[in-house]
């Protein structure tokens, strides 16, 4: 519905030297382009698909040192929750009296529990783990919900193909 | 039976007597005790000279946001503060008293080194500067923001909270927001037309996501600079937020820095784990985005009682993500009979309108439930018929009629009809 490089703007040379006003904006470009550095340094978003994940990799004994030692403050013991959001256990509870949401009975796609990770948590620090320590407390949180076993190394081949337990669980509403 | 609930009744009431006080009938005796002084002391010295920034008067100084820090001093940034509705008036919020909602607390971001990143799916990846957004053409509009969990007071405790309107309903607030049309940036970085979404990322220290149809974006999404006239607050975005007129809070993201376009959603941790909505088939609904027609009466509501049998003014607030709000109506009676409101002009799309309506209040107990009806015929639901579509405990979207019970003695209760 906005238009903004119409013809109706500098119709002739002479009405941009007069510096006249028009009734809409010149074919001007006010950004500029962004390297493809600065794009790979600033995009840490991480789809389904996995595509950007970064190298590295671990697993979830490496994982339960850095939960041990960053999450289980605010999570609770292997995930139980409080005063943070329970991140373990609750599947097939969703339908019941009682649901209990978390990583393993709701989230998705793993691919969210490394993007969330990497880009927020610890709340006290966030932006600190290294690649190998996200992949690591990821591959933790998995195994924690028996989606992977504990020696399963997670990286950016492997944790795309992980299919969560609730991977149908969701409706788009996005056009209702 | 004469109506008690009516439009015209009130206003031909105040101005009989307004007649009789011009005409000298109001007795002086009666108004002598609660007079000031003949010249009271703030008429006796100069008064304070003028300031680079005003500020509320000191008596005003008890409005405040109310706060909700679930997670304590471990993160004493990540929660809410809502509007105080029951002590404003009109329907603009001013930038002090605009609710809050931070995953991470309010980054303090310098402007100069603030960047807008827009990339993925774009012909060329183009960084903004902010004296560069401020070169393009600018639009404005008086929109409403609303929290997907406003109103959860109510859906998640099982006695109704006996907390004023604004401690309830206050995750929502309304603003003439200016900017640049987002569509302007994304035609200078040039769409591709693989591009279906895009993902908006913020600058603080969640770096808080969400994906956005890119529908949506062409259509009125503006990259806010200025709130109610100046610069964004703080903890509005400051220096730039995303605006999605009518649609989920949490997806006008703030601090924005980056958009990326995609062909499909990201699943972003707050599209997923959270702003979705179990249903009672153990599914759940996701990217809700638009916001539901809703209304509350603001005047009376808890904390706001009645001073004796009499005519009050009933006023409230009345929004919709889908348009303008086309209709109020009033129930004294727990929703038996229904009278419409007048609607305060002007009537916005996706804003805050206020609707007002005389009443006699009696001395007798009285159910007050407002209504709404947008311009494309959605209804507000009652709270039995909105509650059925959710699991118990439901977090967002609550858009339900809100009851306030008044009392033979004039005190307001918040309950569940």
């Amino acid at each position: 519905m906005y238009s903004c490089r119409s013809l109706v703007a500098c119709l002739t040379l002479a009405a941009c030297a007069a510096n006249t006003p028009t009734t809409s904006r010149p074919d001007a470009k006010f950004g500029r382009a962004a390297t493809a550095q600065e794009v790979a340094a600033w995009d840490i978003s991480v789809p389904p698909s996995g595509e950007g994940l970064p190298s590295g990799s671990g697993n979830a004994k490496q994982g339960e040192a850095v939960y041990l030692a960053k999450c289980q403050s605010c999570h609770g013991a292997k995930g139980v929750g409080k005063p943070a959001d329970p991140l373990a256990g609750g599947v097939g509870s969703l339908a019941s009296a009682n649901p209990l949401r978390t990583v393993g009975s709701f989230w998705p796609y793993a691919t969210t529990l490394f993007d969330y990770t990497r880009r927020a948590m610890p709340l006290t620090n966030p932006q600190s783990l290294t690649n190998d320590e996200a992949y690591a407390v990821t591959a933790y949180l998995l195994h924690l919900n028996a989606i992977i076993s504990e020696n399963d190394e997670m990286n950016a081949r492997t944790l795309p193909q992980v299919k969560m337990p609730n991977r149908d669980g969701f409706v788009d509403w996005s056009r209702k | 039976m004469k109506r008690t609930l009516d439009r015209r009744a009130f206003l031909a009431r105040g101005a009989g007597v307004a007649g009789a006080a011009a005409a000298g009938l109001v007795a002086p005796a009666a108004r002598a005790a609660d007079a000031p002084p003949a010249v009271p002391p703030w008429m006796q010295v100069p008064g304070k000279p003028m300031s680079g920034y005003g500020s509320p008067s000191k008596f005003e100084e008890p409005v405040k946001r109310f706060l909700v820090q679930p997670y304590g001093p471990i993160s004493p940034g990540s929660g809410a503060s809502r509007t105080p509705l029951h002590a404003l008036e009109g329907t603009i919020t001013p930038n002090g008293l605009h609710f809050e909602r931070h995953h991470n607390g309010v980054p303090e971001i310098d402007p100069a080194q603030h960047r807008l990143l827009i990339h993925g799916l774009v012909k060329t990846p183009v960084v903004f500067t902010m004296q560069a957004l401020l070169r393009f053409p600018r639009t404005s509009r008086v929109c409403f923001i609303e929290c997907g969990g406003n109103s959860n007071p109510n859906s998640m405790s099982a006695k109704p909270p006996q907390l004023p309107a604004g401690a309830i309903h206050g995750l929502v607030s309304c603003t003439e927001w200016s900017g640049v049309p987002l569509a302007l940036l994304l035609e200078e970085a040039g769409v591709d037309p693989r591009a279906s979404w895009l993902l908006a990322e913020g600058a603080d220290s969640a770096a808080m996501s969400h994906s956005i149809p890119l529908e949506k974006a062409l259509d009125d999404v503006m990259v806010a600079l200025y709130q109610n006239g100046e610069r964004l607050r703080p903890e509005q975005g400051y220096p730039v937020r995303l605006l999605l007129p009518g649609w989920l809070g949490n997806a006008n993201v703030k601090w924005l820095r980056r958009i990326k376009l995609t062909d499909a959603p990201m699943q972003a941790k707050d599209e997923t784990s959270k702003y979705t909505d179990p249903t009672p088939d153990g599914k759940a609904r996701q990217f809700t985005f638009l916001m539901g027609v809703k209304s509350v009466i603001i005047q009376p509501s808890v904390g706001i009682s009645m001073q004796g049998p009499g005519w009050y003014e009933i006023s409230g607030l009345a929004w919709s993500g889908a348009g303008k709000i086309a209709r109020v109506e009033v129930s004294a009676d727990g929703g038996t009979s229904w009278h419409e409101a007048a609607l305060q002009e002007p009537v916005f799309s996706k804003s805050v309108t206020r609707f007002r309506l005389p009443w006699q209040w009696k001395g007798e107990r009285a159910l007050l439930q407002s209504r709404a009806t947008d311009e494309k015929g959605r209804v507000q639901p009652a709270r039995a018929e909105w509650l059925k579509q959710y699991m118990p405990q439901q977090r967002y979207h609550n858009n339900s009629i809100q009851t306030w019970a008044v009392e033979a003695d004039g005190s307001i209760a918040n309950v569940f009809v």
